[in-house]
């Protein structure tokens, strides 16, 4: 209950301090919009493939959570606030309330995303809705579980920009690869039993990210 | 927290730390009891911010150990941040928020429900009240001083460790700090890394962090 407490206040503690200071919305707003803007203009009048589609879909959605989800911890470090929160806080409040601010803001920005891929790119028909919102909300859970360690354990790193993307890249890769495959399934008018296997990755991919986050967190938050 | 306590201790044994190659402080041993205020001392750089942080569980020795003994029950190393308030000039507050708005995260963080009764309470003890709903970040460095006294006393803990606890502060800060040492000593304990000579004569013992010897405080 207390660490439930905790979890709550650090979330909303995050989200108040977003409000204040647009940390990371800001950024990530300007990348999808500069990204997309680019995509329209080098694909005009070309047709391409639906994997090609639902590839450049997550491309965006990858380096849209790359540019701004390392806030979580790297704002703390840089504010000096990390030994505060590790004088008021346990390990378990501070990994869960930051996941759920990052689980939120993720979910947030790839429906920005969606709908602004789905104005921009005429040829980008979602022909199984339900399928594909729902491989959208795994791919956010996944992409926040994995970036909310990843970011934890970057945090005092002196070159966080570079070694976040590089470092999420590989453990990543599972996630993006069921992604792309059950979008383009849900682009191409497919019935769910085809994307069932990549649905069954998406889920087993954040229980394990989840656990093993929780198991290690400790280590990473404390000197 | 503190109102049932009757009697709490902190024994810290053979510590030593090290950063690389370079010896911080090595072997340290005493015991702090209730109703007692320890000063740390040494000279610059000899290790009394790193020895808080390690008794405070935030900094891991390289060798010896720290146990938190509350009416005889030996404390887990995660409840600690219950059971022990900590302030510094190092130690950095929400920037962002009002003083108000730090206090109720800091409840709300330790899982108290935030009373904006005591928060007032705390910031007219202070001197903050004014100031309560200014942004800290145009805080002066001597009111974020006093707010972190706040963010120390917030949960009535039994330990309390203040680091250089006068730093930045006028007159009137001083004899806030003073007050609420002689007040912590009356239901639990004070540990006090400072060089002051105003900090130390309260002290009952002092500790010399080069040394290791504990010897009897200005007190």
């Amino acid at each position: 209950m207390k660490t439930m407490r905790a979890v709550w206040a650090i979330f909303l503690k995050d989200v108040r301090s977003e409000v204040r200071t647009r940390y990371a919305v800001n950024a990530l707003l300007m990348f999808v919009i500069t990204t997309l803007a680019v995509i329209m203009f080098s694909l005009a009048g070309e047709v391409i493939s639906s994997s090609a589609q639902a590839g450049i879909l997550w491309v965006v959605m990858f380096f849209a959570a790359m540019s701004g989800l390392s806030r979580s911890f790297v704002s703390e470090e840089e504010r000096g606030t990390t030994f505060t929160l590790q004088l008021c806080a346990g390990p378990l409040g501070v990994y869960f309330g930051k996941l759920l601010f990052n689980v939120v803001l993720v979910i947030l920005l790839n429906i920005v995303i969606v709908v602004l891929y789905l104005l921009t790119m005429d040829q980008f028909v979602i022909n199984q809705p339900g399928l594909f919102w729902l491989v959208i909300f795994l791919g956010s859970l996944g992409l926040a579980a994995s970036t909310t360690i990843i970011a934890a354990i970057i945090a005092k790193a002196s070159s966080k920009g570079t070694l976040f993307p590089v470092l999420s890249f590989p453990i990543l890769l599972p996630l993006l690869m069921a992604g792309i495959d059950a979008t383009k399934l849900a682009v191409e008018d497919n019935v769910w039993d085809a994307a069932w296997p990549n649905l069954q990755i998406l889920g087993a991919y954040i229980v394990v990210v989840v656990t093993a986050s929780y198991m290690l967190f400790d280590y990473v938050w404390k000197d | 927290m503190t109102d049932a306590i009757k009697h709490v201790e902190l024994s810290a044994t053979e510590l030593s730390k090290q950063f690389n190659r370079r010896k911080i402080f090595r072997d340290l041993t005493f015991t702090v009891e209730n109703g007692e205020v320890f000063g740390i001392t040494g000279k610059n750089g000899s290790g009394k911010s790193t020895l808080l942080r390690i008794l405070a569980g935030v900094l891991t020795p390289n060798s010896g150990s720290v146990a938190f003994h509350v009416d005889g029950a030996v404390i887990d190393h995660e409840k600690i941040i219950d059971i022990m308030g900590y302030a510094a000039p190092y130690l950095m507050l929400y920037e962002e928020f009002t003083a108000l708005e730090n206090i109720r995260f800091f409840s709300e963080v330790r899982g108290l429900p935030f009373d904006a009764d005591k928060a007032r309470g705390l910031l007219e003890r202070v001197g903050l009240s004014p100031e309560r709903r200014d942004v800290v970040h145009n805080y002066s460095s001597g009111m974020k001083q006093r707010l972190k006294l706040i963010f120390a006393i917030l949960h009535h803990p039994p330990f309390l460790f203040l680091d250089e606890p006068t730093t930045n502060l006028d007159k009137d800060g001083i004899e806030v700090v003073y007050s609420l040492i002689e007040e912590q000593r009356k239901h639990g304990c004070v540990l006090v890394a400072t060089n002051d000579a105003s900090d130390i004569a309260r002290c009952d013992r002092l500790l010399d962090v080069t040394t290791g010897a504990v010897s009897e405080g200005g007190r």
